[in-house]
């Protein structure tokens, strides 16, 4: 009985974990600007990552390795963010003007022609 | 035999896991800014641990969680350092 529940809790969060970086991929691959990016790379990337590694703590049961995937969770909770966040204060301080409404149209890049000499 | 299937929910998780690190290699090559390029590695190397830590639980080696913890500490101060350096070249870097 608990052992089938442990498994099915297993796979629950492994299921969310691969869902929530699923979205995190598009939303890396989709969204219009670096922020947007940082947006979705910092919320969904880190509760995908922190599901996955608490079905791998889940799965190593009662063992001195699972205080490794728990400190690891912990550590990816923290620093995940702070580096999204670092890196989308490095784009506005060197200039990136965040994509509004108000924007022209022609600051958003094409993505089929990606020109690295514009900027 | 639930400890077998759950070794191959694992590893298939792992190699689902493997397929979507390789999709952020679009943005790594095709982000038009640097800051970009930089989001893109960082997550493909939040996937990677993800991935290091499945592999431990999936092939019963609990000591890829050690690689995957340095790869962790690593990851972040890639992304911390480079994203400083962008910046008025990062002053003391």
């Amino acid at each position: 009985m608990i052992e089938q529940l442990r498994f099915w809790g297993i796979v629950v969060l492994l299921v969310f974990g691969l869902f929530f970086t699923f979205v995190s991929a598009v939303g890396v691959i989709r969204l219009p600007d670096i922020y947007a990016r940082a947006h979705t790379a910092s919320q969904t990337d880190t509760l995908g990552a922190g599901l996955a590694l608490a079905a791998v703590a889940l799965a190593l049961g009662w063992d001195s390795m699972t205080i490794y995937a728990v400190l690891l969770l912990f550590f990816v909770f923290i620093t995940n963010p702070t580096a999204a966040h670092a890196i989308a204060r490095s784009a506005a301080e060197s200039g990136i003007v965040p994509l509004t409404d108000e924007t022209e149209v022609d600051v958003e890049p094409d993505p089929s022609t990606p020109d690295e000499g514009e900027s | 035999m639930t400890a077998d299937l759950l070794n191959d929910i694992f590893l298939v998780t792992a190699a689902l896991f493997v397929v979507l690190a390789i999709m952020m290699f679009y943005r790594a090559v095709a982000g038009p800014t640097t800051q970009d390029r930089l989001l893109a590695v960082n997550v493909l190397g939040t996937n990677t641990v993800v991935i290091l830590a499945l592999l431990a639980a999936g092939l019963g080696e609990p000591w890829f969680l050690d690689i995957a913890l340095i790869y962790a500490l690593l990851n972040f101060l890639m992304a911390i350092a480079i994203s400083k350096f962008t910046v008025e070249r990062g002053g003391v870097l």
